[in-house]
């Protein structure tokens, strides 16, 4: 019997299910490989359905959500978290940070039809997951090499390497060196390609840390650049704000600014 | 110099280029991109980094346009010759399962240019051999360098000037090239001195206008060139093994870690590091696999992940395996020290942590 799969979603913009959909021929591939029985975006919908793989997309952000990650939990063997927010909260995890009662009223009309947590927190803030795979959105290239793993029964092997190794074997010229730009680079996680650097602009860290960062002596270096707390605090909260050591180091950033 | 030394007009590099496109040489030099200068094809003399000079300091590199005619006057890029023979990442090998169930396994082949280099430095032909010994010893000669390596020519460029980073003539590899090219040319104020080291490297000027370099344009060389020597950092002393090894327990290591990024930039830009992992990217349909290998560096993780273990998961630990293999196991390995001096670990650290002063701090006990 095929393996089962089904492609969840939660608060996100869809970007990273787009991965599977990019796929090209392998997605016609997949499709002979696998039974993907819950995948709202391509069509199957069957969200309670015992699978083997979940792949889950999106944060935490309502009570709602904190059922339905139960029950995925509960109904599937093996459990994948895809992309920033569901791997650690995502871009609006920046809420994290706001006072919801405040703003909330001042958005929304009707704000009594609101019903949010305070909070967005990844996936692994509520259930146990398998295998987390970073990116803003994920890299379809990395997506298969997990399937293709799992698949084959192996723990997927990503390499969590910085930036700058892929970077340097693009023969990308370095912008932090040659312009003085704050590249996240040397404390992110490769995968993406090294796009960002590859057009003369900064890193942004949206594949997450890497491991072994060290964000202080990359923040001392953007200070020593000019950079005001303000703009260091903003390099680390971003799309991936909620990932522990990019908060912390934001933190510091923040108390040192107060 | 030798006295089969020729003078060459600047223009009659254009004739230069000309002449190893007829020959069938792929021309590769120097030409700047994205704030850099490096190493690409290049049919016109116009694409060389004309006036263009190269300001070097730790973390930091920049051009700069000084409206001379020089096309040779700047030191170095990120890269010298070791993505042209040591490619970055490519396929080796490729394994199919076959329908009885066994597998299959194929090399891949690569077809090879003859590639002719223009602009290459001393610093870069030293570290060139270095990998010679590294990849093309005894038995167990690497095909895909080899083959890349085989159908060089090399056309050095002695230096004129050093960066701020440059400590070649204390590595005892520069600036002035002495081996390893087939033709070399010396830039004076209006014209190149040219030598030749190879058959092949006569054959290539044989058609040029030369005239033989007269005794004021040798010493023109020659005071330039000395010039050069005259550098701003140095290595403690040649063989730097037993002050390492002894100095493994230092607390500065760690102090170093602070500062340390582990972002693997030194080792990617170091013309003799060769480190590399080999890796597995199997199709979606787990019937092919394709093992390729790629630039690694001793600051990643994976480099010292051993069945369970990684040996060296702090910085501090990574950052004095680059220094004492470098600087102190090279020379039970390959007979030499294994940097050239190029300065480029120095200029390419994004956070400025610089080999040189780390080395003397080292020897002076700090
Ligand atoms: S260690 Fe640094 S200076 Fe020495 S060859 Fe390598 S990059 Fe150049
Ligand atoms: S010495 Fe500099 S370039 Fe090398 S790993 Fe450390 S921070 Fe990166």
């Amino acid at each position: 019997m095929k393996p089962r799969v089904a492609v969840h979603k939660f608060a996100s913009c869809d970007g990273c299910q787009l991965a599977f959909l990019n796929a090209g021929e392998d997605l016609l591939t997949i499709s002979t490989l696998v039974e993907l029985v819950h995948f709202a975006e391509a069509g199957p919908v069957d969200p309670d359905a015992r699978v083997d793989i979940a792949f889950i997309e999106g944060s935490i952000t309502t009570p709602h959500d904190i059922d339905r990650i139960q029950r995925i939990r509960k109904n599937c063997k093996y459990l994948v978290t895809i992309g920033a927010c569901a791997t650690a909260g995502g871009l609006q995890a920046l809420r994290n940070y706001a006072n919801a009662e405040q703003w909330v009223p001042e958005i929304y009309a009707q704000p009594e039809y609101i019903q949010s947590l305070d909070t967005s927190t990844p996936i692994r803030d509520h259930v146990d997951v398998d295998f987390e795979l970073w990116g803003c959105p994920i890299s379809t290239q990395q997506l298969l090499v997990v399937l293709r793993d799992m698949l084959s029964n192996i723990k997927p092997h990503i390499r969590q390497e910085k930036v700058c190794m892929e970077c340097k074997r693009n023969q990308n010229i370095c912008v932090m060196v040659t312009q003085g730009s704050p590249c996240m680079g040397p404390v992110t996680q490769a995968g993406c390609g090294a796009i960002c650097p590859g057009v003369g602009r900064d890193c942004y860290a949206c594949f997450g840390p890497s491991e072994n960062a060290n964000t202080t002596a990359l923040a001392n270096r953007f200070e020593g650049f000019g950079f005001l707390p303000q703009d260091i605090i903003r390099r680390f909260r971003f799309i991936n704000n909620n990932a522990t050591v990019y908060k912390a180091e934001a933190e510091k950033w923040s108390a040192k600014n107060d | 110099m030798t006295s089969n030394v020729n003078f060459l007009a600047k223009a009659g590099l254009q004739t230069l280029i000309d002449n190893l496109v007829s020959l069938g040489y792929e021309c590769i030099g120097p030409q700047v991109r994205d704030h850099a200068i490096v190493y690409d094809v290049i049919t016109n003399i116009a694409d060389l980094p004309v006036g263009i000079i190269d300001i070097q300091s730790p973390g930091q590199y920049r051009l700069e346009q000084t409206g001379d005619k020089n096309y040779f006057r700047w030191n170095n890029g990120p890269q010298a010759i070791k993505p042209l023979v040591f490619k970055p990442e490519e396929p080796i090998w490729s394994c199919q399962k076959s329908p009885d169930g066994n597998l299959r396994f194929e090399k891949n082949m690569i077809s090879v240019k003859k590639r002719a280099v223009i602009g290459v430095r001393a610093c870069d032909i030293a570290a060139l051999f270095l990998q010679d010994k590294h990849f093309l010893h005894d038995h167990n000669k690497d095909e895909y360098y080899r083959d890349r390596r085989q159908e060089l020519l090399l056309i050095a460029a002695n230096c004129t000037k050093s960066a701020a980073t440059c400590f070649c003539n204390s590595t005892g590899d520069g600036p002035r090239a002495h081996y390893g090219y087939d033709i070399s040319l010396t830039e004076l104020a209006d014209g190149l001195l040219v030598h030749t080291l190879s058959e092949q490297g006569e054959n290539v000027i044989k058609e040029l206008e030369l005239r033989t370099a007269s005794q004021e344009e040798l010493a023109e060389a020659d005071s330039l060139i000395n010039e050069a020597a005259e550098q701003q950092r140095s290595l403690p002393s040649h063989n730097l093994k037993d002050m390492l090894f002894s100095k493994l327990k230092d607390a500065r290591w760690q102090q170093i870690a602070e500062r340390c990024l582990s972002c693997g930039n030194c080792t990617s830009v170091c013309p003799t590091c060769f480190c590399h992992s080999e890796n597995e990217k199997p199709a979606m349909n787990g019937e092919v696999s394709q093992h390729t290998r790629q630039w690694d560096s001793c600051f990643s993780q994976e480099h010292s992940y051993i069945h369970g273990i990684t040996i060296r998961s702090e910085t501090q630990y990574r950052y004095r395996q680059w220094l004492t293999h470098k600087f102190g196991s090279w020379h039970d390995q390959y007979g030499r020290c294994g940097c050239v001096g190029c300065g480029r670990c120095i200029s390419w650290c994004p956070v400025g942590i610089d080999v040189t002063e780390e080395l003397n701090a080292f020897a002076n006990g700090a």
